[in-house]
């Protein structure tokens, strides 16, 4: 099929950036997404043009990698699917597709589609982890956990940490993220001791670090190629509430 | 400290804030409501119900104790929703300095994308109304104390009641992504209930809506006079 690709292009951070039009012709609906860039990009190299930049690394949709709007949405029009998995038969022939990295100000971009994702790093960082060393993998209930309970984590273990919540939020706020990270540490049992002091510093990290407040629109919901449930984003704020007035000795070494 | 600290500045903190007034307001809300049907009990029903409240817990209160404490718990109340509301509108006007090109709509529902402007547009029927049915500035005929009769003129104008039905439709939406959202921030949330969330939010934004727009639509068709 023949396709009109209007491509954001900016050289580097300081670059005020723009979009490129290009024709991508023959491009065959078993190709995904990214297979259909390489093939855009083949082609600019051949006519010795700079290749369009976007991250990338499993293209099996685990590694959280790739990312970018197309056509206003996150990972692009299929749900519960991120951009190297989705495949060209979602599009059809003479589509006008808009591709555009992830806008916030705390996504910096760096080259064209790429963007900076060292924000979320950071909220992992100021407690997005156990102290404790747990050792290697328990065998299977000798620490016993409630079925619920380890459903529930699991559901929130699966974020990649692609930011399509943040791309896709109107407030550009990382809730859901941050959220879903809280989630599935809180829920277990090697994670409970420090529930709360988690959530104070990995919400003021988030904070701190630009992203907008939630006002729960829901949009990250649907865009999350891992479908996490804004269900988490509400265990957060009691988490946090409850934090705040529990009387449990703060870890004050941060400050 | 360090833990109201962040209660208070952390943007969760704010939503939390934003959501405990909304709370308030929102039961202010069913109670003005239920009184207004009370007009259908005629004038001096009416005027003593409006009577009641001026002269509630007396002699313990002063007379207009109980009516001032009230209006300055709402005034507070409406006072924090506002600016829990225009700090976070900031922080997120700086969170996307650079919009999309091409933008699709994810959210929920309408009435989530519209909560500012409705907001806007609530807080500016909140002053004209107290105007109209308070204070009487811009009522044609005020007459204190005569609160049924100030009604019934107030309604005549279909003009008048073009205004309020539009700030009600307002808060209907506001109220129904308003109700949904302020269990989301406090985390008032359990499994068992999640998928009930939405649709009582949306029987108590409808309850409210018809509630509020029964009175005023009988006296522009002459049912009450």
């Amino acid at each position: 099929m023949r396709l009109t690709l209007h491509v954001w292009r900016q050289s580097d951070a300081r670059d005020p950036g723009r979009f490129e039009t290009y024709e991508a012709n023959d491009i065959s609906e078993s190709m995904s997404f990214l297979d259909m860039l390489d093939l855009v990009n083949e082609r600019l190299t051949e006519d010795g043009k700079e290749p369009i930049a976007f991250d990338h690394d499993c293209r099996e949709g685990i590694c959280g990698s790739c990312g970018m709007m197309i056509n206003g949405v996150p990972h692009g029009p299929k749900t519960m699917t991120t951009a190297c998995q989705l495949h060209m038969r979602s599009f059809s022939d003479g589509d006008e597709i808009w591709i555009e990295p992830w806008r916030a100000q705390a996504f910096p971009v760096i080259r064209d589609l790429v963007v900076s994702r060292d924000p979320f790093d950071r909220i992992i960082e100021s407690g997005g982890y156990v102290s404790v060393r747990t050792g290697s993998a328990p065998d299977a209930h000798t620490i016993p956990v409630e079925k619920q309970a380890a459903d529930e984590a699991m559901d929130a273990a699966v974020c990649i940490g692609c930011g399509a919540c943040v791309a896709a939020c109107p407030n550009a706020s990382a809730m859901l993220f941050t959220a879903a990270k809280v989630a599935h540490l809180a829920l277990m049992p090697q994670g409970a001791p420090e529930r709360y002091d988690r959530v104070l510093s990995m919400v003021e990290t988030h904070d701190e670090e630009g992203f907008g407040n939630c006002t729960n629109h829901g949009a990250c919901e649907v865009a999350c190629p891992k479908g996490i449930s804004v269900d988490y984003i509400a265990q957060l704020n009691r988490d946090l509430f409850r934090a705040t007035l529990s009387s449990r000795p703060a870890n004050e070494a941060k400050e | 400290m360090r833990r109201v600290a962040t209660l208070y500045r952390s943007t969760v903190g704010k939503k939390i804030l934003m959501a405990l007034s909304g709370l308030l307001l929102f039961l202010f809300i069913i109670g003005h409501m239920l009184g207004n049907l009370k007009v259908f009990e005629g004038p001096d029903a009416f005027n003593a119900y409006a009577e009641g409240i001026r002269t509630f817990g007396y002699p313990f209160l002063p007379e207009y104790g109980f009516l001032w404490l009230a209006r300055l718990v709402l005034l507070g109340a409406v006072g924090l929703h506002i600016l829990a509301a225009v700090q976070l509108w900031q922080r997120s006007r700086g969170a996307r300095a650079r919009k999309y090109r091409k933008e699709t709509n994810l959210s929920f529902s309408y009435a989530s994308r519209t909560m500012r402007w409705g907001g806007v547009l609530i807080f500016l029927f909140v002053v004209y109304h107290i105007l109209h049915m308070t204070t009487g500035q811009a009522h044609p005929d005020f007459v204190y104390g005569d609160v049924y009769a100030n009604f019934i003129i107030g309604f005549q104008s279909p003009l008048v009641v073009g205004f309020y039905l539009v700030a009600q439709v307002a808060l209907c939406l506001h109220l129904y992504h308003g109700i949904w959202s302020m269990t989301q921030s406090v985390g008032a949330t359990h499994p068992k209930y999640d998928r009930m969330r939405r649709p009582v939010a949306g029987v108590f934004a409808t309850g409210i809506f018809i509630g509020f727009i029964i009175p005023p639509m009988a006296v522009l068709l002459g049912l009450l006079s």
